[in-house]
């Protein structure tokens, strides 16, 4: 275990980012460029839509007004479910939706004219409750569907029912979460260029060049090799730029090929905040039956997740809620159901953690429950029930396949906080009521990369040059985690060389193949997987050519120290002479490899199935001081252990944990996104209040290194461990300070008069 | 975006822009931060919200820390600007540039110039800060990737390496 406090950082991107240099979506421009605008309707549910475009479209300045009646392609499109308008047609489905763009020489014109567009419609009542929206009799939300559940993920294993009732002891309890906004400091900027070659190229703010191909390709009615998406910087993502983003990308490029002009589609905060994805919404039952020894029994949940109005990513976020429903414990008797729910709230999607803090949120505060009902300390009720190796997870997977370190991570983390005494000491709701104090924790597994929700491939170019310089490329994109940098000191170790030689070529969807999203943590699972297997052939390509003149066979060929080596430490070729070697054999240094990970298997009936290839597992303590009579909670201190397999870039891993637990602090004590009748009342950031660095305490994060054998550089992802138990970890603590139960999040504490 | 209350009569304004003089005619209400950005594509202040609340825009302006979305044309007048392009370049970084490569304080990028900004406006008036005053100082400059930890370590080390010199 290391903290790794003093090695000094690497990032490629680093120093064009403090210079001001780094050009993001918003930060290009282009002769005759043009600028478009959204227009929103003030409608949350309506039908019979009719829009007038008339006046608009004749003020100064304007080139075109946009409804979805001039869209060639799609009108619709989405990742699941193609249920998004990416203009609104004949309804409105939520407050968020677009209904028409601009599009004008400037943006002010733009602007200007966009208050222009009438728009009339038939308004329905909003259904916005989504327990009302999941019960049978009521109104269906989007046309050409039976009811209002996008989808119901079940996990059967045993019988819970008897099991719960042959229990000593059932927990019964109920929990909710809050929508909750990325607030990525960027907002959604795109700039479309319809080239000469008719290939429309995008240079977009968002995570997913390759998601964002399938829907400018789709509102184009244009073939995906028509379409280019460069990669710029991105300013944070954390699974927000998803779907929305390539949205915002598509309606550019739907502007730029009606107006063949470039055109810059740049968000406003507020038009970011009413409509991108939040995090769902969870009401979370459980039903949790143990004995008197503290061993859980049975499971009962359901969860019901608000979709908002359009699919998204539902499915794959609520499939993770259910297969770690019960958190990194063996159970024998599960009965869950996790269903999304259409509403006609702003819709949800992918937001780091992906369905997994809500249930963290829920889980980990029922084993604290469950100690103090038992008698046993937090950490010994978990310590019975957790996973070890070769255990069985509740759907029916035997984690065999790689180290199972929760208990290490566990320990690590109470040991280094000081848990237990702290414990003891902790106010219990007695002392100054302005200044309890408690202390809590919260540990988790999590399932690495797509598991079962989709196809998990990725791929690497590495292009050796014949000066000794070196090309590399992924199909993972650089949302700002410093994935190009973990890429690169990969490529580095693996092929001894300088790390001066290597220069991350950013790639185009043009330029590799689609490697898939970069969510999931998979970015440095699997791009880092795929230049490991790339770097191998690559040397195999070496060796073979060089081996002749190296006097050894070709699988003794050795690469350290920035040269090539035969058997004796003399038969030495540097780098740059073995690439002129290499020039003067005709061969090409370079190859192309893909990594596909490994099988994952699941049944959709039971739920029950190996549903991910492995998992990381995580724990985080925190201390707090809690204000009766001002509601405040002050965290006092974090400490963080997370075993990740292998620390490819310790600072920027060590940036990762730090950063996802300011998150997870931030939907823990502060964030929420208020919403009446469908409206969110709190799309500015001086209403929506993200931490702040005073809000933070100096946190500490140990990295836990078990190499990880499914994992071809032995490295698994932090970008979601890092944030999805800060919230039960804070919880819990707030309960060790003042006896009471948080069972909503965001937290708040009821004043009591002075 | 908040509509301004000065109108579009054009006015004309000069400032000193990392040390070189800018004369420019500009409708009244038009914001630093968009002169900045699209009139002398100095693209390194970032809008982030465009209310004064982020700090995504901040500059320099004689010397303190202003949020550049938050200043309208004619303030700007005989003001002194420095943009996070005037601190330093690739060859000859800030201090503050080098400290916050090297401890990594960068993620997303995106609040990187305005957060130098403000620390070296708090280096600059109070050059031995705490812990708790660096997060002070910074406080009007949100980050949504890095939870600030390796920002103050940035700034930490610089004002101890100040301190040093003048010691
Ligand atoms: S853009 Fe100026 S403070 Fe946010
Ligand atoms: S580095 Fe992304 S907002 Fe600060």
């Amino acid at each position: 275990m290391t903290t790794g406090k003093r090695e000094s950082a690497y990032r490629n991107d680093a120093v064009i980012k403090v210079t001001g240099r780094a050009r993001y979506a918003d930060d290009h421009t282009f002769p005759r460029m043009a600028h478009c605008v959204p227009v929103y309707s003030d409608f949350v549910h309506a039908e019979n839509l009719s829009v007038d475009t008339r006046e608009a479209a004749r003020q100064d300045g304007v080139l075109k007004v946009i409804t979805a009646a001039d869209i060639p392609g799609a009108v619709r499109f989405g990742q699941i479910e193609r249920d998004y308008p990416m203009l609104a047609e004949d309804r409105i489905l939520s407050h968020g939706d677009v209904v028409a763009l601009v599009v004008a020489e400037t943006r002010e014109a733009a602007l200007e004219a966009a208050r222009q567009v009438r728009i009339s419609a038939d308004p329905l009542p909003p259904l916005i409750d989504p327990e009302e929206a999941f019960r049978p009799d009521a109104p269906v939300i989007r046309p050409g569907t039976k009811n209002n559940i996008v989808n119901h993920h079940k996990i059967r294993r045993g019988d819970a029912r008897s099991a719960l009732a042959a229990c000593d002891i059932v927990i019964d309890h109920t929990f909710r979460t809050s929508f909750v906004e990325h607030a990525y400091l960027e907002p959604e900027s795109a700039v479309c260029v319809p080239r000469p070659d008719g290939v429309m190229e995008v240079y977009g703010s968002m995570q997913h060049p390759f998601t964002t191909r399938r829907f400018v390709a789709a509102i184009l009615g244009e073939p995906l090799a028509r379409v280019e998406i460069r990669t710029v910087p991105v300013g944070g993502g954390f699974g927000g730029k998803d779907d929305t983003a390539a949205v915002v990308c598509a309606r550019a490029a739907l502007a730029a090929r009606l107006c063949d002009r470039p055109v810059k589609l740049t968000y406003a905060r507020q038009w970011s905040m009413r409509e991108s994805y939040k995090r769902h919404p969870y009401v979370l039952h459980y039903r949790m039956g143990l004995n008197r020894d503290g061993r859980v029994q049975a499971v009962e949940a359901r969860i019901i997740a608000d979709a908002g109005a359009y699919c998204s990513t539902t499915p794959w976020v609520t499939w993770r809620s259910a297969v770690q429903c019960c958190g990194p414990y063996r159970v024998e008797h599960v009965h869950a159901d996790v269903y999304g729910v259409a509403t006609n709230n702003v819709f949800t999607g992918a937001f780091r953690g992906f369905g997994s803090p809500q249930v963290n949120f829920a889980v980990e505060q029922l084993m604290d429950m469950a100690a103090e009902k038992t008698g046993l300390s937090p950490l010994e009720i978990r310590r019975i029930n957790m996973v070890t190796q070769g255990a069985e997870t509740i759907t029916g997977q035997l984690l065999n396949n790689h180290t199972v370190s929760i208990r290490e991570v566990m320990d690590t983390v109470a040991e280094k906080i000081g848990y237990e005494e702290k414990r003891a000491r902790s106010s219990r709701g007695k002392g100054d009521p302005e200044n309890l104090y408690g202390v809590g924790l919260a540990i988790c597994y999590r399932g690495a990369s797509l598991g079962a929700e989709g196809m998990d491939f990725c791929s690497a170019v590495i292009n050796c040059q014949f000066d000794g310089s070196i090309l590399l490329e992924v199909g993972i994109h650089e949302n700002g985690q410093g994935a190009e940098s973990a890429m690169i000191l990969t490529l580095q170790e693996h092929l001894g060389v300088d790390r001066g030689r290597i220069t991350y070529r950013q790639p185009s969807t043009s330029s590799i193949p689609d490697g898939g999203p970069t969510v999931a943590s998979r970015g440095t699972l699997m791009g880092c997987g795929a230049v490991v297997l790339a770097a191998k052939k690559l040397k195999k390509i070496i060796a073979e050519a060089l081996a002749d003149t190296l006097g050894c066979a070709p699988e003794k060929v050795r690469f350290q120290d920035d040269a090539i080596l035969g058997e004796a430490d003399d038969q030495r070729l540097s780098w740059d002479e073995a690439m002129r070697q290499l020039f003067l054999k005709r061969v090409y240094p370079y190859s192309f490899a893909g990594f596909r990970a490994p099988a994952v298997t699941w049944d959709e009936e039971t739920g029950q199935g190996d549903a991910y290839f492995t998992y990381v597992y995580s724990c985080q303590a925190v201390e707090v001081s809690v204000n009766l009579k001002t509601g405040r909670v002050r965290l006092l201190n974090v400490v963080a252990a997370h075993d990740i397999g292998k620390a490819v870039n310790r600072p920027m891993l060590l940036g990762q944990i730090y950063g996802g637990i300011a998150q997870g602090m931030g939907m823990a004590l502060m964030e929420k996104v208020e919403t009446e009748g469908g409206v969110i009342r709190n799309a500015s950031f001086r209403k929506y209040r993200i931490p702040k660095a005073m809000d933070l305490p100096e946190m500490t994060a140990l990295i836990i290194e078990n190499p990880d054998p499914t994992s071809p550089s032995g490295a698994k992802g932090i970008g979601e461990p890092a944030l999805e138990i800060i919230a039960p970890a804070i919880a819990n603590a707030v309960y060790h300070a003042t006896g009471r139960r948080m069972d909503r999040l965001p937290i708040r504490i009821e004043k009591e008069d002075a | 975006m908040e509509e301004a209350e000065l109108g579009n009569e054009i006015v004309e304004i000069s400032m000193q822009v990392n040390g070189v003089s800018v004369v420019l005619r500009t409708p009244a209400n038009r914001t630093l931060l968009s002169i900045l950005r699209e009139d002398l594509r100095l693209t390194g202040a970032k809008e982030g919200c465009g209310i004064g609340e982020c700090g995504a825009c901040t500059v320099l302006m004689n010397g303190k820390a202003v949020n550049a979305c938050m200043v309208l044309a004619p303030k700007a007048d005989g003001a002194r600007i420095t943009t996070i392009e005037g601190l330093g370049d690739e060859a000859r970084l800030h201090p503050l540039q080098e400290a916050f490569v090297k401890h990594g304080a960068v993620q997303c990028g995106f609040c990187t110039p305005g957060m130098i900004l403000s620390a070296k406006a708090l280096l600059d008036e109070n050059p031995n800060p705490t812990r708790l005053e660096i997060r002070e100082g910074i406080s009007g400059n949100l980050c949504r990737c890095t939870g600030y930890q390796q920002i103050v370590d940035a700034i930490e080390e610089v004002a101890a390496r100040k301190q040093g010199e003048e010691s």
